[in-house]
């Protein structure tokens, strides 16, 4: 009997050496950066904001206050629920939610072109004219963003110049530079899933289409966006648990009365000095994340494995 | 034949930039004809089907199609149907749904595409597999989804576009068959390129050869392999064997042809030629390797005889395929049948060959197919 024995097949490919450099490679990559950071905050999140000297103390035990507090709030306070916190997690949500489908209205026609377009040298220049802004830091992003969308900044300035305005409008307040700058901030990571399974859409399969006379819009309702489908998914799960889970641009771009999620998880962390607060408040955003992640995949009927491609 | 739908090609030219793919094409194609373009990749075959389709608008001249002229039509709207070199199968949608896209384009229910999706995979012999999805088919099956995908929005003229290519040998010439079959079922006119002489002549009514943008000669499989119009098809279609020489003497329908290295030899001038050709003109004079064979004990007084020796043989199955040296290095090829027996054409020995002057067509010098 041979059972398949993947181990000494990867070990034969890619010789003992090679093969032990990788596998302690990703392991690394696995255990010492994603699953023992997680678990320690996991941990914090169910313990007491306790001060040092009482740190494995008689009162360090595991509890849920943490958890309590973001649904109930403090103890004794007037209403039932924690509802300045919970809607600003809610808000976050449906923000995020919106950039997403913002990113991907914006990106679907330019991945389209791109992908199918034959004039391979105008679309490697349009590509890389897309890519050279994010050389720019993203703090410097925002803050160029912010001075667009000023009260005195470019896109007033025009508008009254135009005469289309009286006053100028508070873009930071009506939170449209927020989602501007969030929309913009990972629209790549929309786009070049999209481009690449567009791409290897095969152009004839399009034409087969038109010939039978279907509309442009069937066009893409029944072929392309079939084929689109993993990457669409794939930029779709990472420009919305990116910007649910951002953090300059909220803080940069976000109106006076706007909080994001994650800009109390910072304020926890770094202003109360109470991780074990910030971390539970950290692992709801990501469970709810990867949830809401997981809903739509299953309503859209797309495999984890697509995402890959 | 059935009265179907024709096309006409009138002057047309394509050009992209400066590059000229199609240089004036005159075709005519008769309703219900199995007509194909057949030519080496490059010489615009493509391009004439496309400009048929719609996908691509002429420069000059026009496409019409039932008379009717094409122009400002597109694809959508034209009555043809495109079979692509690569199929195009929607692979995400079942094979029942493939078959009947133009039906949901149309807005068909999904009763009357169930049932019309049956009665095509009847007729490809593909029975109940409606649900499969394409990647669960063999080649051959694609093939016939292919057609039945293009047949389902009953068009009047069937385009193909090299669709055997991809198949193996025994499936290709399978397919061919299977093609003229559904052709002559249907009663509707195709058009077919290929590269394949093989099934230009095995399928089509007519054919037309293409070379380099220009249409050389249009006629039946017959009259193309046996009476090429120019040393272009007469090389291109099937194998043969070319001498050059001056034209000597012209008698009647035949020519007689002095060459510097073979002496003098005897053929029929081609009839795109005949009026065209002067003694002392530059000719090339083309016969068969299957229309040579090896002189017996007597040679017929009226035959012309080529001394050759034999270089190589080779067993092809059905027949020999005999590489021999002429006067002066003259490569020549013949084939024998294989009829049982080895042809007594060993390496190195010395044989006179001859041929029948009305199976060598003589015509004036030209481009040669390279290959």
């Amino acid at each position: 009997m041979s059972k398949p024995r993947p181990f000494s097949q990867f070990f034969r490919n890619n010789g003992k050496v090679m093969g032990s450099i990788m596998l302690f490679l990703v392991l690394f990559w696995i255990v010492v950066l994603i699953l023992l950071p997680q678990l320690s905050m996991l941990d914090f999140s169910f313990r007491h904001n306790l001060p040092p000297s009482e740190v494995g103390g008689p009162k360090d035990v595991y509890t849920l206050d943490n958890y309590k507090f973001l649904l109930f709030g403090a103890e004794g306070s007037d209403s039932r629920f924690n509802t300045v916190d919970l809607q600003v997690f809610v808000r976050t949500i449906i923000a995020a939610i919106a950039v997403t489908i913002l990113d991907l209205i914006l990106c679907y026609p330019l991945a389209y072109y791109l992908g199918q377009s034959k004039g391979k040298g105008i679309t490697r220049l349009l590509v890389v004219m897309l890519i050279i802004p994010y050389w720019i830091n993203e703090i410097l992003r925002a803050f160029a963003l912010r001075i667009i969308f000023g009260d005195a900044g470019l896109i007033n300035d025009v508008l009254l110049l135009l005469n289309l305005i009286q006053e100028p409008i508070d873009f930071i307040r009506a939170d449209v530079a927020l989602y501007a700058g969030l929309g913009y901030a990972y629209i790549l990571l929309m786009l070049f899933p999209m481009y690449n399974v567009i791409e290897s859409l095969d152009r004839n399969q399009i034409e087969a289409a038109r010939d039978m006379g279907a509309s442009w819009i069937r066009i893409h309702r029944r072929i392309v966006i079939p084929h689109a489908k993993p990457g669409i998914a794939s930029g779709m799960t990472m420009v919305f648990m990116l910007s649910a889970g951002a953090l300059a641009a909220p803080q940069i771009l976000g109106g006076p009365s706007s909080l994001w999620f994650t800009q109390l998880v910072y304020q926890w962390f770094n202003d109360s000095l109470n991780w074990q607060q910030g971390a539970a408040y950290a692992i709801v955003l990501l469970v709810s994340s990867i949830v809401i992640v997981l809903t739509f995949m299953k309503i859209f009927k797309v495999n984890m494995g697509d995402i890959g491609k | 034949m059935s009265v179907g739908v024709g096309v006409n090609l009138e002057n047309l030219w394509i050009r992209f930039g400066d590059f000229v793919a199609v240089r004036n094409a005159n075709v005519n194609i008769n309703g219900g004809d199995f007509f194909s373009f057949l030519g080496p990749s490059g010489c615009g075959k493509t391009t004439i089907l496309r400009a048929v389709s719609g996908f691509l608008d002429p420069s000059e001249g026009r496409v019409l199609i039932g008379g009717n002229d094409m122009a400002g039509i597109g694809p959508n709207k034209r009555p043809t149907a495109l079979i692509f070199q690569n199929l195009a199968l929607f692979p995400l949608m079942k094979v029942w749904e493939n078959i009947t896209f133009s039906m949901e384009v149309k807005g068909a229910s999904t009763a009357e595409r169930r049932k019309r999706a049956d009665e095509l995979l009847d007729m490809i012999a593909l029975e109940g597999q409606g649900d499969k999805l394409p990647s669960e088919l063999s080649g051959g099956q694609k093939q016939r989804v292919a057609i039945a995908r293009a047949l389902c929005a009953e068009p009047d003229v069937l385009l193909l576009d090299e669709p055997l290519s991809a198949l193996d040998l025994k499936l290709r010439q399978h397919m061919r068959t299977e093609l003229r079959e559904i052709q002559q079922r249907v009663g509707i006119t195709f058009i077919y390129i290929t590269h394949d002489q093989g099934e230009a002549l095995t399928m089509s009514d007519n054919v037309a050869v293409m070379r380099a943008g220009v249409i050389d000669q249009i006629g039946t499989g017959h009259e193309v392999y046996d009476r090429p119009a120019t040393p272009f098809v007469a090389s291109f279609v099937g194998e043969n064997n070319v001498f050059r020489g001056k034209v000597h003497e012209i008698s009647g329908t035949q020519a007689l042809l002095e060459t510097n290295r073979t002496g003098l030899l005897r053929a029929e001038i081609t009839p795109a030629a005949i009026g065209k050709l002067n003694v002392g003109d530059d000719a090339m004079m083309f016969v068969r390797p299957e229309a040579l064979a090896p002189v017996g004990a007597t040679v017929p007084e009226d035959k012309t005889v080529i001394p050759a020796t034999v270089l190589n043989e080779e067993f092809e199955g059905n027949s020999y395929s005999v590489f021999l040296e002429g006067a002066g290095g003259k490569e020549i090829k013949m084939s024998l049948p294989n009829l049982g027996q080895d042809p007594e054409a060993s390496k190195g020995s010395e044989l006179s060959l001859t041929y029948d002057a009305r199976n060598a067509v003589v015509m004036p010098a030209g481009e040669l197919a390279s290959e």
